[in-house]
């Protein structure tokens, strides 16, 4: 009668269960399966030839390296704030401890268009700060800072959200038991806090990364679009779909599906770790 | 390396952890601090570690004032109640710790953690990680690891707390031996009196921040300094009674009592273990009925009942159990060979009738 004890509570009939479980792969095939399979498909059609000049394309390589000093520059920021920030929440109780907590989740709750146009407003040409930055020599908007800038406050939350929860359930017990023991303060956090928290961390860098080099949004209002400068992978897909390069725009995309991919084998991967230490 | 503390005052909001602490530790010495939990002593434990930091009041370390010197600096060796060993690190590198932070030699790093898992008695497992461990085990590295760096001072907090009762009493056995090895200064936290009074040379009794009463194993429990001390220190029996000069009256029955504070009603003080209980009357006993024995370590628990007073506990030897063969039921006679009171103190809600 009874398969398992963990199914016994909810022992159904095995048409609903059926059910139930072609609806989700449906649902899946329907919204994530077939999409991808698409972007492939399109990448392809012209050829393995067509899909590898798309690429090598000039502009398009452009795009791919501001990405990834985009990512670059932002996912070590995230780290250092997402890392004193979670240590701060979990080990003190300080004033401003809550509106942190609930800061911190800003980007998510915001539209990423609206945290490009605070950008803007901030260090626009007619913005508060940007004549000043200007007339010193420094360009934001239109400009790598402004796209890193963009993508650092998009991608912000990440590792923070992901180190919370971790660090609090732990515990200060090992770091007083360091401190007690002779070590300093940064030979603690070396030793003992970091490998405690170091799959939790490279989880949320992995988030980071992923999303980092997917954004779109923020980054579309402040980088001005100026082909082969301030083009970034997900902006450069745009502009050649825009053009009616479907099979370019298609190989391009494709880049970013690949990273999508690769990002969730690495989270899996890292996931299984997380639990078991 | 002597441990002095005066008048050492924390507090947490408003629970007084600490208040107005004055306790000397002699340079060698094993003293408990004992108490009920909330009663500060662990409190005072991380004081002196420096992880917590007092209101008011000094604690002093062979005359050097701790106030002066960080956490780190101090080179306390603490033991965790639940050990904070290292998770991610294996047994070596657990007691090895305090030598790396101090950067010193790889020589001299394996040659001091090899004394260490010889004197733990761990050699074939320093590859082992905390987790992989039992419950006394874990407690051993613990204890090599504050002792790697040799601190002026050894502190433990409920050190046998987390260990069921046969590894504990093993290793408070260990404990008492390790030290008159090699006479480290130690203090050590502990809820437990037998514990206490197994290990310690001198006992720190503590109750809501204060010290109740120092002295050691036998003298605090021959010589109880107030209610609170006898009522922390093994069962006793507590009795309502009319005090008179020389004597109470419990009920129907009359008992010598010490000087007293001049009451008129309060309490008085029977260890079970002076509650003489015969077949036979003698003069001065009374009579009272078994309810209930149950066999205790080294000897027999008697519940009784009092017709005047209520129910009444006597704890007797093996060889009087067997020489009296008492079963539920049977009519006895008891006669209390000493009988205590205590001046109120005011300082808690359990006292005598003032």
């Amino acid at each position: 009668m009874i398969d398992t004890p963990a199914v016994a509570a909810t022992h159904e009939p095995a048409w609903v269960r059926r059910i139930v479980v072609g609806v989700s792969l449906a649902f899946v095939g329907l919204f994530v399966v077939v999409p991808l399979a698409a972007v492939f498909g399109e990448a392809l059609r012209n050829g393995i030839a067509a899909y590898g000049s798309a690429i090598i394309d000039p502009i398009a390589l452009a795009a791919i390296k501001l990405t990834f000093v985009a990512a670059g520059i932002a996912v070590p920021l995230n780290v250092v704030f997402g890392v004193a920030a979670s240590w701060a929440i979990a080990r003190f109780r300080f004033p401003g401890r809550s509106i942190l907590i609930t800061l911190i989740d800003l980007p998510l709750a915001v539209s990423p268009v609206i945290a490009g146009m605070v950008f803007v407003l901030l260090f626009g040409k007619q913005g508060l700060l940007g004549p000043w930055l200007g007339s010193h020599g420094v360009k934001v908007i239109f400009a790598l800072p402004g796209i890193v800038l963009a993508t650092t406050f998009v991608t912000f939350p990440f590792v923070a959200r992901e180190l919370i929860p971790l660090m609090e359930a732990q515990g200060a017990e090992e770091e007083e038991a360091a401190i007690v023991l002779g070590a300093t303060g940064w030979q603690t956090f070396v030793r003992v806090t970091l490998p405690k928290i170091k799959w939790g961390l490279l989880y949320g860098i992995v988030l980071c990364t992923a999303r980092a080099m997917g954004e779109f949004g923020a980054v579309s209002v402040v980088s001005g679009h100026i082909r082969g400068r301030t083009n970034t992978l997900p902006l450069h897909v745009e502009i050649l779909y825009n053009e009616y390069e479907y099979q370019a725009a298609f190989a391009v995309a494709s880049l970013l599906a690949i990273l999508a991919l690769v990002s969730l084998v690495a989270r899996r991967v890292i996931a299984r770790r997380v639990e078991t230490t | 390396m002597t441990i002095a503390v005066r008048g050492l005052t924390k507090r947490f909001g408003t629970f007084c952890a600490l208040d107005d602490v004055s306790i000397d530790v002699p340079g060698g010495g094993l003293v408990a601090l004992l108490g009920p939990s909330g009663s500060g002593k662990t409190t005072l434990l991380r004081i002196l570690a420096g992880l917590e930091h007092p209101d008011r009041g000094t604690a002093m370390i062979d005359g050097v004032d701790l106030a002066s010197q960080s956490a780190r600096q101090r080179n306390v060796g603490l033991v965790f109640q639940h050990y904070a060993l290292f998770r991610h690190l294996d047994v070596f590198e657990n007691i090895a710790f305090a030598l790396r932070v101090r950067n010193r030699s790889k020589a001299e790093v394996d040659a001091r953690v090899r004394e260490l898992l010889k004197l733990i008695q761990l050699e074939s497992l320093e590859r082992r990680l905390p987790s992989q461990l039992s419950g006394g085990q874990r407690q051993r590295v613990a204890l090599a690891r504050a002792l790697a760096a040799r601190p002026r001072v050894l502190l433990l907090d409920e050190p046998f707390g987390a260990l069921d009762a046969q590894v504990r009493a093993e290793l408070r056995g260990w404990l008492r031996r390790l030290h008159d090895e090699i006479h480290l200064t130690t203090v050590f936290v502990t809820h437990d009196q037998d514990e206490a009074f197994e290990v310690a040379d001198q006992v720190v009794v503590m109750n809501r921040g204060k010290v109740e009463q120092i002295g050691g194993p036998a003298e605090v429990f021959e010589h109880p300094a107030n209610d609170f001390v006898m009522r922390f220190l093994g069962h006793v029996n507590v009795l309502d009674a009319e005090l008179a000069e020389g004597h109470a009256r419990i009920g129907d029955i009359t008992v010598a009592i010490g000087a007293h504070n001049g009451d008129t009603r309060g309490r008085v003080y029977v260890r079970p273990h002076d509650v003489d209980v015969a077949r036979i009357a003698s003069a001065g006993a009374f009579a009272a009925q078994v309810v209930r024995v149950t066999p205790l370590s080294g000897g027999l628990k008697v519940e009784l009942s009092v017709p005047s007073i209520g129910p009444l506990r006597a704890d007797i030897d093996w060889e009087r159990g067997t020489a009296l063969a008492l079963r539920n039921g049977d009519d006895v006679f008891l006669s209390l060979r000493r009988a205590r009171v205590f001046a109120h103190d005011g300082h808690d809600g359990h006292g005598t009738a003032s």
